[in-house]
């Protein structure tokens, strides 16, 4: 084990993919020489040269349809949207034509390749720079939507979509490239569609992805003092989706809470907690609740910035609300 | 332009199967509005009729391994391309024998074999694509070429421009072949584009551009033979505005009001398919009693393609679930090797 950030076991993974599979390249504005607005491309331009490491314009749409022509070619691009607000950008890409060969051009092609998107608020960025944006992929079938939180797993998560036959969407926050965390030496894959606890409980399962893992760890440790005994559910992927250790948790807990940073409208949690009510009404003792960002464009202000981001006040209230 | 001594050096063998490929397509075309009509197919229908010199003379100045990406006008580019048309009519009929199995229907035709790598539905959405299948090739340092057709509408699309810049900028073996049948649905180009033409808009990437007859199956020949071989020696991309005509509206449904007949008569009378058997006849090259040969093997072909379609089985109803994700361990949460 060593202690890494999620931006260096990131860099990692690139790496040891590079390595492994002569097939995998990376594009993207600012990966090559600039290595990376984030830094987390660091060093593979000068290992791997410019064939592999490639710089492009602004053209996000350019970018990820060169990756899927490339891909459905027999190479394993890695594509990197500088942050996921520009990848907007490139919907039409990833939806209608990423999304979409396989199926439409009747199983006769993969797209294996791999998106990776910087996203998320907290940076006082404003509205145009602070999205998350799982929901909207996860609505897209054909897309993986892969969201890690630690290190290790943002590693072992990596390498496995590199490895996927599909387009992953691999989601990534720009608030934890500098958060620490243990990482396992040498080979380390995390598989897709698998989740993983990160603290266990008793009472209640908080269900979270990303940031919103951290913000969940925190609640529980104030929920203990309340009493109140709260398992983090980190699903690490929201397509595939874990529903195996999701249904055993809460029907373990009996009660759970989604916790995202994406808007509350429209988001993941609704999605979660329909399941959990059409498979496990019987088991529950409250109704499913759910923590989202606020429905509103990220605003500048700090204050406001704060307000609208949930935070882990905001689901120790939503618990104890549901413990009455 | 092509001149007659260019003509000349072509094979009479090839000339003769320009002609029977044109054929193949016109005659697939013109069945489907019956058929259409008969509701044996559904979704939309772009017919290709009046373009087919466009895409044979691109598909003769390829070879097998260089790659075809197209837009939704492409039943006539994927038969170009060597398509079976039992495969095609069974696409459109969206039966399990087509060759997207019956999930594409008439714009996402598709064939890995024959690198076809697909007929797309969003204006300019496939370029990009067409890029990375170029970039896909000098990256493993083969001599491969990808062709690149779309409509003179898509050039009006900011993809098209992120496409050319890119393919520009990394030298890619793209050659992008604009097919301009003067319209983009019921707007004209004129109405549509600052610049009328549409083969200058190379420059803004300084790449080579060149405008072509697309009424002359040889014209487009030498023309897209000229780019395929510069792009294959390392020349980077070339940008060719054909200039064609189709002879049907946008799609099955368009009545095609803001054409006039005057129009139209000027077109057909540039009918590609008769231009090409006139000339194999007037310089003795074919009998016109070969071509009519070839018309009637033709007509014939379709007719079987249409039996092939309508005894075809529909895909299974678990069809509906396959092919959204790779049959792939991560699906079931399992470790990828």
């Amino acid at each position: 084990m060593s202690e890494v950030t999620c931006r260096e076991a990131i860099n990692q993974a690139l790496q040891e993919e590079f390595e492994r599979d002569p097939n995998v390249f990376l594009l993207g504005e600012d990966v090559a020489l600039y290595e990376g607005s984030f830094k987390v491309t660091r060093g593979l331009l000068a290992r791997f040269g410019d064939r592999r490491v490639i710089d492009t314009p602004i053209a996000e749409a350019g970018i990820v349809g060169l990756a899927c022509g490339a891909a459905m070619t027999g190479l394993r691009p890695v594509a990197e949207l500088m942050t996921v607000n520009f990848g907007v950008v490139a919907f039409d890409q990833i939806f209608n034509h990423v999304a979409k060969a396989r199926y439409m051009f009747g199983g006769k092609v993969a797209v294996p390749m791999v998106i990776r998107a910087p996203g998320g608020g907290g940076n006082q960025l404003g509205a145009q720079h602070s999205h998350s944006l799982e929901p909207m992929f996860l609505h897209c079938p054909g897309l993986r939507v892969v969201v890690p939180s630690v290190p290790a797993d943002a590693k072992g998560l990596l390498k496995s979509a590199i490895r996927s036959d599909d387009p992953v969407m691999f989601l990534e926050h720009e608030g934890l490239y500098g958060t620490k965390g243990e990482v396992p030496d040498g080979e380390h894959l995390v598989p897709l569609g698998k989740a993983d606890i990160k603290r266990e409980g008793k009472d209640v399962t908080l269900i979270a992805v990303s940031k919103m893992v951290y913000v969940c760890l925190d609640a529980a440790k104030t929920l203990e003092k309340e009493g109140i005994s709260a398992e983090v559910l980190d699903l690490r992927s929201l397509n595939p989706l874990d529903r195996d250790s999701l249904f055993t948790s809460v029907s373990k807990t009996r009660r759970a809470v989604t916790v995202e940073e994406s808007w509350l409208t429209g988001g993941w949690g609704g999605e979660i907690a329909a399941l959990l009510m059409e498979n496990l009404f019987d088991d529950l003792d409250a109704p499913v609740l759910r923590v989202g960002g606020a429905d509103v464009p990220m605003p500048y202000n700090r204050n406001l910035e704060i307000a609208a981001i949930p935070n882990p006040d905001a689901v120790v209230g939503k618990v104890l609300d549901m413990f009455g | 332009m092509t001149t007659q001594q260019d003509k000349s050096k072509i094979p009479p063998e090839q000339l003769k199967r320009m002609y029977r490929d044109m054929v193949r397509i016109r005659e697939f075309e013109e069945a489907c509005p019956k058929l259409y009509s008969e509701g044996k197919m559904g979704g939309f229908l772009h017919l290709y009729s009046g373009q087919e010199a466009v895409g044979v003379g691109t598909a003769h100045a390829l070879r097998s391994t260089d790659y075809m990406v197209a837009a939704y006008r492409e039943h006539g580019l994927i038969l170009a391309k060597g398509a079976h048309p039992n495969e095609i009519m069974a696409e459109l009929y969206g039966k399990a024998t087509g060759c997207s199995r019956g999930k594409g229907g008439s714009m996402h035709m598709f064939d890995a074999e024959l690198r076809f790598m697909g007929g797309y539905g969003i204006v300019g959405g496939h370029l990009p694509i067409a890029v990375g299948i170029g970039y896909s090739i000098i990256y493993r340092e083969l001599d491969e070429v990808v062709v690149c057709l779309f409509g003179d509408g898509a050039t009006n699309q900011g993809v098209f421009h992120e496409a050319m810049n890119m393919a520009a900028l990394y030298r890619v073996p793209v050659v992008f072949v604009c097919e301009n049948n003067g319209y983009g649905i019921g707007t004209s180009v004129e109405r549509a584009s600052a610049v009328q033409q549409l083969y200058k808009k190379s420059c803004a990437y300084e790449t080579h551009g060149m405008k072509v007859d697309g009424m002359d199956v040889l014209a487009v020949y030498s023309g897209v033979r000229e780019a395929v071989e510069r792009a294959r020696h390392g020349g980077g991309p070339t940008y060719i505005e054909a200039i064609t005509y189709r002879f049907r509206g946008h799609s099955i449904s368009d009545p095609g009001t803001y054409r006039s007949e005057q129009e139209k008569k000027i077109w057909r009378d540039r009918d590609p398919i008769p231009k090409l058997g006139n000339f194999l006849v007037e310089t003795g090259l074919v009998s016109a009693d070969a071509l009519k040969k070839i018309d009637t093997e033709e007509q014939e072909l379709i007719r079987q393609a249409i039996a092939f379609a309508e005894e075809s089985p529909d895909p299974a109803p678990e069809e509906l679930w396959t092919d959204v994700y790779a049959d792939d361990p991560a699906a079931a949460g399992q470790e990828i090797s």
